[in-house]
């Protein structure tokens, strides 16, 4: 009889190296997804012991007690209690401790015992305690605690070996029957009581050296220099922004041509007609727009995996903390940011580095109001049809600061947004005092990053295939049907539901200065922002469409006042209408409310900033 | 290390500048401004290794107000605000 699947858990503080012993055990073999109604991310793995058993292990969240302070730090008590919905409880716990550090560790694993779970514990980063001298007497320590000991090194090929064996010896004679759980949160003085008892058993088994990390020491004198770290900083960033601005760029050029050419060869193969719009218009264009972004995400993530894994990130947060607290978010929140520059969707999806369930929903809420890339078709054709290439003072170009502008005024409102938040809306949730752990510096890991980037594109692709899928077809359904009369000259969208519905919403838009053309292209431009650049083009009835930006720019400046142009910049920085953003929204804060909060604050801040731009600019004879 | 405790005055961890080295000598949560309740702000101290006879150095400070505070607390580093630092009593 085949023993039945053997269900493992890894409980550690911050650091102690969970996932890299998560992925030194499943290769690749894992699987992705978010807890149900939260928005921690549930990572499971699978592998086969060295006997044959057959296992499976979950990644849990990084906690200092089973106390449950944050959303993550709630799934693993629950998980470890079997108290989680539809989660089985674990035959056996690995708490994964740092040997380097092993004060909190070990407190947590007395905490740990009271579960009553089978348990192991894992001397993780055995090869970094060695070289600082620092020695442990495992079997003492066993015996102190009650508990198996294991060294790891889960960044050495092999370094699991001794864990597989130990696996495989215990789970033979797991007890059957239930052990008993005396668990219960520990109150103040229990807390104290058990660090020192943890504190006293490491006196007793593990020799310090006290030889600190000079390595760590060296870099940190200039990373954290108050002035000289912001400038460090400033320096990764500027990579990071012509990473994903400039050097994304050929490959995403390569599959929007890709993209192209399909869309072509259906329009070259397939009759004209409905199955070929519907294919070139809908499926192709449609989520084609979207997977061009793959290069961007995955160049991101790439830049954030790698400082994570290095230990920077928890210094960014501490220098960006006090900066970025005035405005009510967290340290951690400035790489998602920075990110949405690029696009909201990479963004959001890298606000999972933020622990605090608050901190983060505020940051999710707020990235969409950063500038991001494709918007800036839409800003360069209003700008050069509208805006004179002067010269203001001299020498700053009008254009450019005209840009400049729209992108300060978008931070500036997330930044006013996020106060707003913090002070109205969210009050009840304790904000997270900013306490965070600088972990030592360690050599990034190019099989860890090489699986991390797997694993986030693999996501971002399955849901353009599904969610971002049925938007595309559902706008291209808008735009197509019903289907214009035989003979008819104008183009065949102003017969389509989405004139009628552009129409509909004129007398709305008209206080804005926006025409029933101007909505029409906002619906399309739902599918992605810079999608509106065409529609404009389709209802205005220009041939050629995108290529020809400029002469779109001609017919919009004889078309358009400078009121309505202003207004339709106005517009743009807060532009809600980004189906593939909302999606992600809804993906990662596991709510259809937050995804039609963001909707709607943005769409009210944009009809509120079009108003009084275009009102304004009519009053100073723009009109 | 208890007489060299004696002869020098407690003071909390949040006034003190970059450079400083001591021993914690107690919890004190009452009167910080801190967003979390006395007892959770105890708590978590304590889960991140400020309990009393811990050696603390602050290691860096941040530009704006010298906060966060880097601290060292026996054999790990831990960021923590100015506010939640004036919870920890040094000597
Ligand atoms: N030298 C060494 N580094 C390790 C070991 N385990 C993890 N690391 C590194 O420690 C850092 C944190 O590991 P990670 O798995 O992300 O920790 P987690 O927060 O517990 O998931 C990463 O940079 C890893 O490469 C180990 O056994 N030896
Ligand atoms: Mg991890």
């Amino acid at each position: 009889m085949e023993a039945p699947l053997l269900h493992l858990a890894l409980v550690g503080t911050p650091n102690s190296g969970k996932t890299s012993l998560f992925n030194a055990l499943t290769g690749s073999r894992q699987k992705v997804a978010n807890y149900p109604g939260v928005t921690v991310e549930r990572k499971e793995g699978f592998f086969v012991t060295p006997l044959g058993r057959q296992v499976s292990v979950v990644d849990l969240p990084g906690t200092y007690s089973l106390r449950g302070r944050s959303p993550d730090e709630e799934i693993t008590r629950d998980f470890v209690l079997g108290k989680a919905s539809g989660e089985i409880v674990p035959d056996l716990v690995l708490c994964v401790a740092d040997s380097t550090n092993l004060r909190l560790t070990i407190r947590l694993l007395l905490e740990l015992k009271r579960t009553g779970r089978p348990m192991i514990l894992v001397l993780n980063m055995f090869d970094i305690a060695a070289r600082r001298g620092i020695t442990v007497d495992v079997e003492r320590l066993a015996k102190e605690l009650g508990v198996p000991v294991v060294t790891s090194i889960a960044v050495r090929k092999g370094g699991t070996a001794d864990l597989l064996a130990l696996t495989d010896e215990i789970s033979a004679k797991l007890a059957t029957e239930p052990q008993e759980n005396s668990w219960r949160a520990l109150s103040v003085s229990e807390l104290r009581a058990t660090q020192r008892e943890a504190d006293r058993i490491i006196a007793d088994c593990v020799s310090l050296p006290a030889r600190p990390d000079t390595w760590t020491a060296r870099i940190d004198a200039v990373v954290l220099h108050p002035v000289g770290g912001l400038i460090v900083l400033a320096l990764i960033l500027f990579v990071m922004f012509q990473a994903v601005f400039a050097w994304a760029q050929p490959a995403m050029d390569l599959l929007k041509s890709g993209f192209d050419a399909l869309g072509e060869l259906v329009k070259a193969t397939l009759p004209d007609g409905l199955l070929q719009s519907f294919l070139q218009d809908g499926v192709i264009s449609g989520v084609g727009s979207v997977i061009v972004f793959l290069p961007q995400i995955i160049l991101i993530f790439l830049f954030i995996l790698l400082l994570e894994d290095f230990g920077y990130m928890a210094r960014a947060a501490f220098l960006m903390d006090r900066i970025m607290g005035g405005a009510g978010l967290h340290g951690r929140a400035f790489i998602p940011l920075l990110s949405s520059f690029a696009c909201a969707i990479p963004g959001i999806m890298a606000t999972r580095v933020i622990d605090n369930k608050r901190d983060r929903l505020t940051t999710i809420l707020i990235a969409p109001l950063m500038t991001c890339s494709a918007r800036i078709p839409v800003y360069t054709l209003i700008i050069s049809a509208f805006i004179p290439a002067k010269d203001v003072w001299g020498f700053i170009n009008l254009q450019g600061l005209v840009m400049f502008g729209l992108y300060a005024t978008g931070i500036a409102s997330a930044l006013a947004v996020s106060f707003v938040i913090k002070f109205f809306m969210i009050r009840d949730y304790a904000p997270a005092p900013f306490m965070l752990e600088l972990p030592d510096y360690k050599m990034p890991r190019l099989k860890s990053i090489a699986i991390g980037i797997y694993t986030r594109a693999k996501m971002f692709l399955q849901r353009a295939g599904t969610t971002i899928f049925s938007m595309m077809v559902l706008i291209w359904f808008l735009a197509s049907f019903p289907q214009p009369p035989a003979g008819s000259t104008e183009p065949a969208i102003d017969f389509s539901l989405a004139a009628i519905i552009g129409k509909a919403l004129e007398p709305l838009l008209a206080p804005v200065g926006f025409n029933w053309q101007i909505a029409v292209a906002l619906i399309p431009g739902m599918a992605a922002r810079e999608v509106a650049v065409a529609a404009l083009g389709t209802v205005y009835a220009i041939e050629g469409g995108k290529e020809a930006a400029e002469q779109i720019g001609q017919v919009l400046a004889t078309k358009w006042s400078l009121a309505t142009a202003l207004s339709m910049l106005a517009w743009y920085i807060f532009a809600p209408q980004c189906a593939s953003t909302l999606a992600v929204i809804r993906r990662e804060t596991g709510s259809w409310g937050w995804m039609a909060a963001t909707f709607t604050y943005m769409l009210v801040l944009a009809y509120a900033a079009s108003l009084v731009t275009y009102n304004v600019a009519v009053a100073l004879g723009a009109g | 290390m208890t007489d060299h405790d004696d002869t020098r005055p407690h003071m909390p961890l949040g006034l003190a500048l970059r450079g400083y080295t001591g021993v914690i000598q107690h919890l004190s949560t009452k009167d910080t401004d801190s967003a979390l309740s006395d007892i959770e702000l105890e708590s978590r101290l304590i889960e991140l290794g400020f309990v009393e006879g811990a050696r603390v150095e602050v290691l860096h400070e941040g530009l704006v107000g010298r906060d966060p505070i880097a601290v060292r607390v026996d054999s790990i580093t831990i960021a923590v605000r100015r506010r939640e630092a004036m919870a920890i009593i040094v000597a």
